[in-house]
């Protein structure tokens, strides 16, 4: 059921690559526009570096969580997906791995590329695509809860916005503290490791509370 | 053994329905009428157990639905009114995957044979956004066939289906009904069931 559930979705998304292709780009030219707004001040742009990647990489998925359940709600599939013989818990589960390699995976290959923009060392690219891979997948599971609470809502993409954005922001802090301990010659191990913890606390819990939101969304 | 006792559903504060008890044996067909708007969506999501009543129970085989939920989904199929199809993938995807989601997995070539008896042949491997309303209602359908569950609940099953795939659905049921499953089918044409008892509820 797991499996089906994920290969349907990313079918789909191989089937409207533009959506996909969009939320890429979106953050590729988010990051791109603070090197050419701000100028060739390598000092300035690389202390900013974390900041920027991380918060066009919270706004990226801000993009992509609008549609993980709407169409599906739309069109009734959804209201299939919860009458499974398996806990909702798992097709939540599906679905945001599903997200996640469309939408994230992505982000966190092509960050060290935007990160050369911003005269970031080789040693401090990799811990940013790591700090992303540990961090990224939190993006996705809080952002269903966003999504799951406010589908079928008028105006839902800026409320999940409101409601989600706070959430992001230890991701935020500890994520761009690891690459700024990079670059300042120290360790980003112990943000890593608390980006690690938030990463696990939300996958025992995001999927759950999701699957709850869910249920009431489509009373 | 399918039994509600005393259902009432509010929906958006107004009073649908209230006291709806019924009681159904293998090899019942419920049938379910009433006008636009008194509630029989309504009930068939009670009954799948999507929506919570405002009072009452529904009980399978004796235990109320909540508390079974899983178990009670894998004797459920469900056809909305909505198709629950997704427009960008084909018949055959839709049908294997829906299928699949719901914890039945069948092959490609079982997913064929279904789509080919209802009428949907050479179509199989079209986007369903290519089709007709009336195909991706006979595509939607084709769960019908693949599907072993003892409960079916369909909402408005002959909405935009023409004659043929029309008689097509009443043989089904027939073959579900004489095998001792339970129908609960909500629709405003009449369906010529010969199977099975019979029962009627309507809705005022």
């Amino acid at each position: 059921m797991f499996r089906w559930i994920v290969w349907r979705d990313l079918t789909l998304a191989w089937r409207k690559r533009a959506d996909v292709l969009s939320t890429l780009f979106f953050f590729v030219m988010v990051v791109s526009l603070f090197p050419l707004g701000i100028g060739p001040e390598m000092q300035l742009l690389s202390s900013i570096a974390p900041g920027v990647v991380w918060v066009a990489a919270l706004l990226a998925s801000m993009l992509s969580l609008n549609r993980l359940f709407a169409n599906d709600y739309t069109d009734g599939t959804l209201e299939q997906m919860l009458l499974t013989a398996q806990p909702l818990y798992l097709v939540v589960l599906g679905k945001i791995l599903a997200q996640w390699l469309v939408s994230e995976v992505p982000l966190v290959l092509i960050a060290p590329l935007l990160g050369l923009q911003f005269g970031l060392e080789p040693n401090t690219l990799l811990i940013l695509s790591v700090s992303l891979l540990i961090g990224t997948p939190v993006l996705s599971l809080l952002g269903s809860i966003g999504a799951a609470l406010t589908l079928g809502l008028r105006g839902s993409g800026v409320l999940i916005a409101l409601l989600i954005l706070p959430l992001y922001v230890p991701v935020l802090i500890f994520g761009a503290g690891a690459v700024d301990a990079s670059i300042h010659g120290m360790s980003p191990l112990p943000h890593l490791y608390l980006l690690g913890a938030i990463s696990v606390l939300s996958l025992v819990f995001a999927p759950w509370a999701t699957a709850t939101a869910l249920r009431i969304s489509l009373e | 053994m399918l039994e509600a006792s005393n259902l009432a559903c509010v929906r958006g504060g107004r009073r649908l329905f209230t006291k709806v008890n019924f009681s159904l044996p293998a090899g019942t067909f419920l049938q379910l009428t009433g006008p636009n708007g008194s509630g029989k969506t309504s009930l068939l999501r009670i009954i799948c157990g999507l929506l919570p009543p405002e009072e009452g129970e529904i009980r399978w085989d004796g235990a109320n639905i909540h508390s079974l939920a899983e178990d009670y989904f894998t004797s459920l199929t469900y056809i909305g009114h909505r198709n629950g199809i997704k427009e960008e993938l084909t018949s055959l995807e839709n049908l294997r995957i829906s299928s699949g989601v719901a914890g039945q997995e069948i092959s490609e070539e079982t997913a064929r044979t279904a789509l080919e008896k209802m009428g949907l042949k050479g179509r199989e491997d079209l986007p369903a956004r290519f089709l007709s309303e009336g195909q991706r209602r006979r595509s939607a359908l084709a769960r019908l066939l693949t599907s072993d569950t003892r409960l079916w609940v369909l909402d408005e099953v002959l909405t935009s289906l023409d004659s043929v795939a029309a008689k097509l659905i009443g043989g089904l049921l027939e073959k579900h009904l004489n095998e001792g499953g339970i129908a609960i089918v909500a629709t405003h044409q009449e369906l010529k069931i010969t199977a099975g008892s019979f029962q009627r509820l309507e809705l005022a």
